[in-house]
């Protein structure tokens, strides 16, 4: 690999855009798709079809063999809510590889003593939310139990095509916040993404233990085919 | 501390603006049951030391000696481990499947 190539792939990387490297195995001859050029390029049906399953593989093309390596940027995890499962989730997101940020406009709980390793945004949604330019690499949680924050964040959220919503509250309050979503335009097909109650079903009762039944729902969205993770 | 593929290829840009002699390992194909998915790095200084990964650390070792070759030589090579290639007495994949790593040289 080129050392230009390298430094172009993690400029990509670290701007958080997709980019393939093909590499023609047989000579070593590389180059590198950024995500924007993959419609103009002669490989455009297979670089749009690996990028889209996030895999990388060998193709042939011209009698040659090509290695597509799809580097997509890193799954981030976007809580809604400084509250005491953030806590435990934030951590064990990061050490999961997850980029993580926290926000709430709520500066007694957004302060960085209660999460030193991690940027917390003490914003309202409104203003926290697009700058951080929730893509489809993202996953999304709304954890503050306060509709004032979560409603919003979650309208957010609902307007982008994060790989995965979901919300704390049990069926009761989830029902409520469903009809107050709809009044403010949300249809149900979209409402449809919020996974809530969240987390896999395993009993969770502490926060740490909670914490582990989001990252199992999120980690089953992001790597099992969709009808299996449901 | 636990790397991800980011820091893989920011340490193999660093290293090799540092001066150093670096390669890049990547599974380009797997056949089977495998520790890692295609596309996995494993980035490889002259001084031998190396982040990321190929397998499951069954292969690695090999994987870095093949490198320094590559670091020296500027060729790239197609390396394969499986039970069924000889190596696999010494550093095959105890899961049984088979992949194939490409190592090249980084910087040119």
């Amino acid at each position: 690999m080129k050392a230009d190539l390298l430094t172009a792939l993690n400029a990509e990387r670290s701007a958080r855009r997709p980019a393939i490297v093909v590499t023609d195995v047989g000579s070593g001859e590389q180059r590198l798709v950024k995500a924007d050029a993959i419609t103009a390029d002669p490989l455009a049906a297979d670089l749009d079809k690996h990028l889209r399953m996030n895999k990388s593989a060998m193709i042939e093309a011209d009698g040659k063999k090509l290695f597509l390596n799809v580097y997509a940027p890193t799954a981030r995890l976007l809580i809604i809510g400084a509250v005491h499962i953030s806590q435990a989730l934030a951590p064990l997101a990061a050490s999961l590889g997850y980029e993580v940020t926290v926000v709430d406009p709520r500066t007694a709980f957004a302060s960085p003593e209660r999460f030193p390793d991690v940027p917390v945004v003490a914003e309202w949604p409104d203003v926290a939310l697009p700058p951080l330019n929730v893509d489809r690499y993202t996953a999304f949680v709304a954890l503050t139990h306060d509709p004032k924050i979560d409603d919003p964040a979650l309208l957010h959220a609902l307007s982008r095509d994060c790989f995965y919503i979901g919300a704390l509250g049990s069926r009761k309050t989830h029902g409520r916040r469903l009809d107050r979503l709809k009044e403010q335009g949300a249809t149900d097909s979209s409402l449809a993404r919020i996974h809530a109650p969240i987390g896999l079903a395993i009993g969770a009762v502490s926060p740490a233990e909670i914490a582990v039944s989001i990252m199992a729902e999120i980690t089953a969205r992001l790597r099992l085919p969709q009808e299996k993770a449901a | 501390m636990l790397t991800n593929d980011n820091d893989i290829l920011k340490a193999a840009e660093d290293w090799q603006k540092a001066g150093r002699g670096v390669a890049l390992a990547t599974v380009v194909e797997t056949w089977g049951s495998a520790p890692r998915p295609t596309g996995s790095n494993l980035v490889i200084n002259d001084e031998g030391a190396f982040l990321g990964s190929v397998s499951g650390g069954c292969v690695e070792g090999a994987v870095v000696t093949e490198a320094l070759d590559v670091i020296a030589s500027g060729k790239p090579k197609m390396l394969e481990f499986g039970v069924a290639d000889e190596t696999a007495w010494n550093v095959g994949l105890s899961c049984g499947g088979t992949i194939r790593v490409f190592v090249e040289k980084v910087g040119s």
